[in-house]
């Protein structure tokens, strides 16, 4: 069993958390939005192996943030409240 | 000398010691160039290459396996073989597969030990049941053999199972597909190896692809850690590693990668002669030819590139087996591992030409690749051999994510992946 650190609670049981997708994918604005950016934000993925930066939700306390991991060994590096720089 | 595997060449070789059989495929250096490049050893890539040499004629094909024949996902499934599917587009494909399986032990002259004993999806309640008889009737329509079960026909392929009145999921009916069955994993990457090495095809293992060569926007081969290979054609068939080389090749794709793990205990006498999936426990397992029980589940909840399951998941998957079958609570779990699947938002494969010309794409497959390993391999070698999709592959193109024609069978059959 995993400990998932939550920047609110501190660290936590891995099965209380939940994916949220790639950190930094920002949902486009404006009427004159091409499709293939609507189709790049809503489908494709980063997905790396080795760091990754991520929206996660600890859903006992119903916060969402950012955590950075590594997608081969499963070590958490960093886990930081979801503010305004967080979410570029 | 025995190349060609048959009754006579058993007995043969039994009168001469066991001492006449030749390697099953050959393990070349590899050439500077060739007709075509496929990347990725598993069985989508070794059926490609087979099927280039036998179907197109085209048999100058290098597979390049970064680590060794059957090591990745082939090695890591649960070996079921099935096409209960509810989209027309996905019948065509799955189907096609079953048919190709149903013939390969004769085609490859190798025993793939394909065996139909059945499959049942468990209904666990009248909603569910409605739900059965939805997709058993598209089945029927699309010309799938299936079979609406009442709870005494599963009783009868299972009875085994928890049919206890005060049981968590008491069965209502089911999903059958007779044809349905297993296939010995490891056999077909052999015998697709064995075949595609006999047709000229070099088989090039421990050999990693560290970039590809662009040239005047087009792809003209690949960097390897054994030098540089080129060709105007290369496919890739790599399942869990799709986005890994797609950062090479300068492109994203809809794919996240996830651990998808099984398990099995140790052997014991036959017990169980079909496969039993049951959506409500999240849980499908059968019984191998060697008498394991052959455990599978859900996808693990994290995205990863860690070729291990993670706990609550197994535990998961253990606790729903033992809601299906207590008697199983005494057994021993022998191994547990995980492979690293490619999850495609509509959990549809992607069959076709990638942003880079020249590079041809056969991934996505999530947790059901195994299963497709002979019509992903049709289809992605027609693609290298004539550069346009067939009728099969055409809707299961990258271009559906942005025309929004995405072919959903998480939601049309209810099965995850």
């Amino acid at each position: 069993m995993q400990l998932f650190p939550c920047p609110f609670c501190g660290p936590r049981d891995e099965t209380e958390f939940h994916y949220g997708g790639d950190a930094g994918n920002a949902r486009p604005e404006g009427a004159d939005v091409p499709i293939e950016r609507w189709a790049g934000y809503l489908y494709l993925r980063s997905n790396p192996k080795g760091t990754a930066r991520e929206i996660w939700v600890h859903m006992n306390c119903g916060e969402f943030f950012v955590m950075e991991r590594d997608t081969v060994t499963h070590k958490v590096l960093s886990s930081t409240a979801l503010g305004g720089e967080h979410a570029a | 000398m025995t190349r060609r595997y048959s009754a006579l060449s058993l007995f043969k070789e039994g009168l001469a010691g066991q001492t006449g059989w030749k390697q099953a495929w050959r393990s070349p250096e590899p050439k500077p160039s060739y007709d075509a490049i496929i990347i990725g050893g598993g069985g989508h890539g070794l059926a490609t290459a087979y099927y280039l040499a036998k179907n197109h004629n085209i048999s100058r094909v290098a597979v390049v396996e970064k680590g060794w024949i059957g090591g990745g996902n082939t090695g890591r499934n649960t070996t079921v073989v099935r096409s209960n599917y509810y989209y027309p587009e996905s019948v065509e494909l799955y189907g096609l597969a079953h048919r190709l399986y149903e013939g390969l032990a004769k085609d490859l002259n190798y025993n793939v030990m394909l065996s139909q004993r059945g499959m049942v999806n468990l209904c666990h309640s009248t909603a569910e049941m409605e739900i059965g008889a939805r997709t058993v009737n598209a089945m029927q329509i699309n010309g799938i053999d299936a079979e609406l079960f009442s709870p005494e026909d599963v009783r009868r392929v299972a009875p085994i199972y928890n049919f206890s009145p005060d049981a968590r999921f008491p069965v209502f009916g089911g999903i059958w597909q007779g044809r349905a069955g297993t296939a010995r994993h490891d056999a077909v990457a052999w015998g697709y190896a064995r075949a595609a090495s006999r047709l000229g095809v070099d088989i090039i293992q421990n050999c990693e692809i560290t970039d590809f060569i662009i040239e005047g926007g087009r792809c003209r081969g690949v960097q390897t850690s054994r030098g540089a290979i080129r060709s105007e054609r290369i496919g890739m068939a790599v399942a869990g590693h799709s986005s890994v080389l797609a950062a090479k090749a300068g492109f994203r794709l809809p794919i996240n990668s996830y651990a998808l793990q099984a398990c099995v205990s140790e052997p014991v006498k036959p017990i169980l002669d079909t496969v039993v999936l049951s959506p409500g426990c999240g849980v499908y397992v059968s019984q191998s030819d060697k008498g394991e029980i052959v455990i599978g589940g859900g996808l693990d909840r994290i995205p990863s590139y860690a070729q291990r399951g993670n706990l609550p998941t197994l535990e998961t998957v253990i606790a729903g087996l033992l809601e299906m079958f207590p008697i199983f609570g005494q057994l021993k779990l022998m191994r547990q591992w995980a492979g690293i699947v490619d999850v495609v938002p509509d959990s549809s494969p992607i069959i076709g030409e990638s942003p880079l010309p020249n590079l041809f794409l056969n991934c996505g497959w999530g947790t059901g690749g195994f299963k497709a390993i002979p019509a992903g391999g049709t289809l992605l070698a027609n693609l290298l051999a004539t550069g346009k999709h067939n009728d099969i592959s055409r809707p299961f193109d990258l271009d559906r994510f942005a025309t929004g024609r995405l072919i959903d069978e998480a939601a049309g059959s209810g099965i995850a992946h």
